[in-house]
């Protein structure tokens, strides 16, 4: 083989509804390493990408939270395998966009689909753990259902591209709503192998959307549009944030407050980043004499 | 061909064959000068139509003019109910959100007409007293078109008696690809007179080309020919039952056909689209057309309409983004 081989060069796309647009606005912007080598073209999505991934993400919706939960614990988990398979994929995009060892990069990557792995084992157990039978003074039967709240807009963490994009995606799926992201602006390329992931598994089109851009432009367009239902602004700009929750509390929507600064992701997260995307059912029964 | 539906009654005596308009009169003395007259007409270039659709659709039509032309297109909107499950129920509910589309928003205007079938075309009257919104209702055995001409006379008389303002009627798309031009042209002759009505003016004629099942462009514009000698008060692409429904090559097509027959004889004639526009976006790639191609004076709901059920909808949802500043949901909008 020669040496002298051209490289194949990627194009970095939007993944929307199942497929791999680029931006409606035609716009790209330069990804750099932390020293500012230069590391792809990504696209830059607008607020018409996300208005379009709404749209797909609600269409997906009554699927993905009609599936079974173990049906879900299976194709989460299925995800899962499938990123196994791009590990050196994702330890190379990790440790050029955060700077990291290849040791430290490969630790973050083998994390972040433990937590995947982590996530989808819950999707059956979240009935059993927050929800149950109630005694109540009355001839009823009486229990409580977590029920998934909708279209979720998340805002992914601006410094962990992977780790961080896992631990705030997965539990949104595994409650059983479909989740509209958009990644970290500077360290967009994990996210976009991971939508490479996600089409190749078994989740529905539609279910998770990935908008590289910026969480500052995007983000009021999301926390205003009425037909999301809850928006976790962990990666939105400190000092957007305040007004961004301003903007949801037009139409109502669960808000998840951005930390004061970035966690450790590899921490366990317990069930923090599932409740406040499930709803709590509850069903009065007549008992019959 | 046809048959009686009662093989004892007198056979009517056959009156004249009524003349198109001048300069046309002729066109229809006999099948050999009227397939003659049609298949003179220009062909149509497939490639150079759909090429101009194309560049047409690439128009930005933003702010204030977008607002405009989202109240324009709602103004046109026939609201449609063509399924066998209707009922007497879903014809009111739909005629409350025709005269009023979004109850949130006063200024929205109403739209143009309901479009049901025929035997509910009287619940729709009732339900829209006091309004300027016309019932159209679909008759001539829609949407196949396939019964004997007296039974579709029947249905058109019933449903006008009905109190339909409109009929959506069917040609014979059987004859017409085969080739006997007459029979559909007396047939839409016997319909327009079937459309008579005491002491007012007759119902309003549109005429449903199935524009999906005339397979080139080339009888689009024969088609559209025929209907308006005949003396359609609009031309319509299709029943929405059959794929491919109302495309923009079709509607350019029909649009240079109302242009050029103005032109020609002095008499406008509508244009009616319908089946397969559900976005803001396709209405108002129509609005562009219609603006270009036959001009502005068909820019209103006497000229244009069309024909829609979801459209409406996502009429609504656009208008309230411009009107809020943020992304509405179909949550604000009424389920049909």
């Amino acid at each position: 083989m020669s040496t002298d081989r051209l490289a194949v060069r990627k194009t970095y796309k939007l993944y929307v509804n199942g497929a791999f647009p680029r931006s409606e606005s035609g716009r790209t912007y330069e990804v750099t390493d932390p020293k500012g080598g230069f590391l792809a073209n990504a696209s830059w999505a607008s607020r018409k990408d996300a208005r379009d991934a709404v749209v797909a993400a609600r269409a997906a919706f009554a699927k993905w939270s009609g599936a079974t939960a173990y049906n879900r614990g299976q194709v989460l988990y299925r995800v899962a395998e499938v990123m196994e398979g791009r590990h050196a994929q994702f330890c190379d995009e990790v440790a050029a966009g955060e700077g990291l060892s290849g040791s430290r990069a490969r630790a973050a990557v083998d994390a972040a689909i433990d937590r995947w792995v982590w996530y989808a084992g819950w999707t059956d157990k979240l009935g059993a753990v927050l929800g149950g039978a109630n005694p109540v003074a009355g001839p009823y039967f009486d229990f409580s259902l977590p029920e998934p709240t909708g279209v979720v807009a998340v805002l992914a963490p601006q410094r962990s591209s992977l780790l961080g994009l896992v631990s705030v995606l997965a539990p949104v799926l595994a409650g059983g709503n479909t989740a509209v992201v958009v990644t970290s602006r500077t360290r967009p390329l994990p996210a976009v192998t991971l939508g490479e992931v996600l089409a190749t598994s078994d989740v529905p089109a539609g279910v998770a959307n990935l908008l590289t851009g910026d969480a500052g432009e995007i983000g009021p367009w999301l926390a205003e549009h009425d037909d999301v239902d809850a928006i976790d602004l962990t990666g939105a700009p400190a000092e957007q944030a305040m007004e961004l929750e301003r903007l949801a509390a037009g139409s109502i929507k669960r808000v998840v407050r951005p930390p004061a600064e970035e966690p450790d992701w590899s921490a366990n997260p317990g069930l923090t980043r599932l409740t406040p995307f499930l709803e709590t059912k509850t069903v009065w029964h007549p008992m019959g004499l | 061909m046809t048959h009686v539906l009662d093989p004892d009654a007198p056979a009517a005596a056959i009156p004249p064959r009524r003349e198109p308009l001048a300069p046309y009169r002729d066109v229809t003395r006999s099948d050999a000068a009227f397939r003659a007259f049609l298949h003179g007409l220009p062909g149509v270039d497939q490639v150079g139509a759909e090429s101009r659709v194309a560049v047409l659709g690439t128009r930005s039509i933003k702010t204030t003019a977008k607002a405009w032309a989202i109240d324009t297109a709602i103004s046109m909107v026939d609201l449609t109910t063509l399924e066998g499950a209707d009922t007497p129920g879903k014809v009111r509910s739909l005629a409350a959100k025709a005269r009023r589309p979004d109850p949130g928003d006063p200024t929205t205007p109403p739209v143009a007409a309901v479009c049901v079938y025929g035997d509910l075309a009287g619940v729709a009257k009732e339900a829209l007293t006091c309004t300027d919104i016309s019932v159209a209702a679909v008759a001539t055995a829609f949407p196949s078109g396939r019964a004997s001409r007296a039974v579709k006379l029947a249905d058109v008389r019933d449903a006008v008696a009905n109190g339909a303002d409109e009929i959506d009627m069917v040609i014979d798309r059987g004859a017409f690809l085969a080739g006997r031009y007459l029979d559909v042209y007396d047939e839409i002759v016997a319909v327009k007179e079937a459309c008579a009505r005491p002491g007012k003016d007759p119902a309003h004629l549109k005429v449903i080309l199935e524009t999906g099942e005339l397979v080139t462009l080339d009888n689009v514009r024969r088609a559209s020919w025929l209907a308006m000698l005949a003396g359609g008060d609009f031309i319509k692409t299709s029943t929405g039952k059959v794929s491919p429904a109302a495309t923009l090559p079709v509607c350019l097509v029909m649009l240079e056909a109302v242009r050029d027959f103005r032109a020609a004889t002095g008499r406008q004639v509508g244009v009616k689209p319908a089946g397969g526009i559900r976005t803001t976006k396709d209405a108002i790639k129509h609005l562009v057309l219609v603006n270009e191609v036959a001009g502005p004076d068909w820019l209103t709901p006497d000229w244009f309409r069309l024909g829609a059920s979801s459209l409406l909808n996502d009429l609504l949802l656009q208008r309230q983004k411009l009107r809020t500043g943020h992304y509405s949901g179909p949550d604000h909008v009424s389920v049909d």
